[in-house]
């Protein structure tokens, strides 16, 4: 006889309260990260330069801009769900531990903040 | 009272090899790389202070401490491209026999190596050693 309630087997969540949904995202952001990234270093490379003008005129395009939004945005979110399982599986103790994974989350956020309005400003901005 | 022996985890106890080794550099990086967002955040923040301001950071990206940091990120972000698609052919179920784990494992060693001294080479090309 299972002592578990029809709810919590039909939710099929353990003892961790949650699901796979970390795992899930950290894949989803994964491989759309191999597309944003390639994508992002191969229009650098084309671009063959890193002057100011050339940088702003670039980011002017919508689609560009756009796309660059979706680099942070996606990044961001990886790289706090890594550091994330990295901070639980290697800080022991239990206060250092959700400082550190409330810090890692604040900072993640504040970059990602900063790197939006970065580009809005930028693709909003006057010709360089 | 003294804590009694706790039975350790087996990553403490299993020999040293080259699947651990890929397993933790693949943290290492990752960790690395997010170090490396703050870096390409500043980036777009001074591109967005203006021309000066952009001016002025390219200047102390293309410091010697700061070029090495950046060819240590281009390894790191290589490896952990090639071997998250490793990971994410694994999730599949495939290639996880030992032969061509060990053989995945090797091509991501040597693929990453060799984009990042490509890219390099390129880098050099094109901006003659000056990565400005």
């Amino acid at each position: 006889m299972s002592l578990r309630s029809p709810l919590g087997r039909a939710l099929g969540l353990g003892s961790a309260g949650e699901g796979v949904g970390h795992w899930l995202s950290q894949r989803a952001s994964a491989v759309a990260l191999v597309f944003l990234t390639l994508w992002f270093f191969g229009a650098l490379a084309g671009l063959g330069t890193f002057d100011y003008r050339t940088i702003v005129t670039w980011l002017h395009s919508p689609v560009n801009a756009v796309l660059t939004i979706l680099l942070i945005v996606t990044l961001v979110h990886h790289s706090q769900l890594g550091v994330q399982v990295v901070v639980e599986d290697y800080v022991a103790g239990k206060g250092v531990r959700i400082a550190g994974l409330l810090a890692s989350r604040f900072v993640h956020v504040l970059l990602g903040a900063i790197a939006v309005f970065a580009v809005l400003r930028v693709a909003f901005g006057g010709k360089a | 009272m003294t804590s009694r022996e706790r039975p350790m985890s087996p990553f403490m106890q299993y020999r040293w090899q080259y699947t651990n080794t890929l397993s933790i550099l693949h943290r290492i990086t990752g960790v690395f790389l997010s170090l490396g967002l703050a870096l390409f955040v500043y980036w777009l923040a001074a591109l967005a202070g203006g021309p000066d301001t952009y001016a002025r950071a390219l200047e102390s990206l293309a410091s010697l401490p700061a070029r090495l940091a950046l060819a240590a990120w281009s390894f790191a972000f290589f490896y952990h491209l090639l071997n998250g698609i490793r990971h994410l052919i694994w999730d599949t179920g495939r290639g996880l026999e030992r032969a061509s784990a060990r053989r995945s494992g090797w091509a991501v060693v040597v693929a990453s190596i060799a984009a990042t001294v490509l890219a390099w080479l390129a880098i050099a090309a094109r901006f003659g050693g000056g990565a400005t």
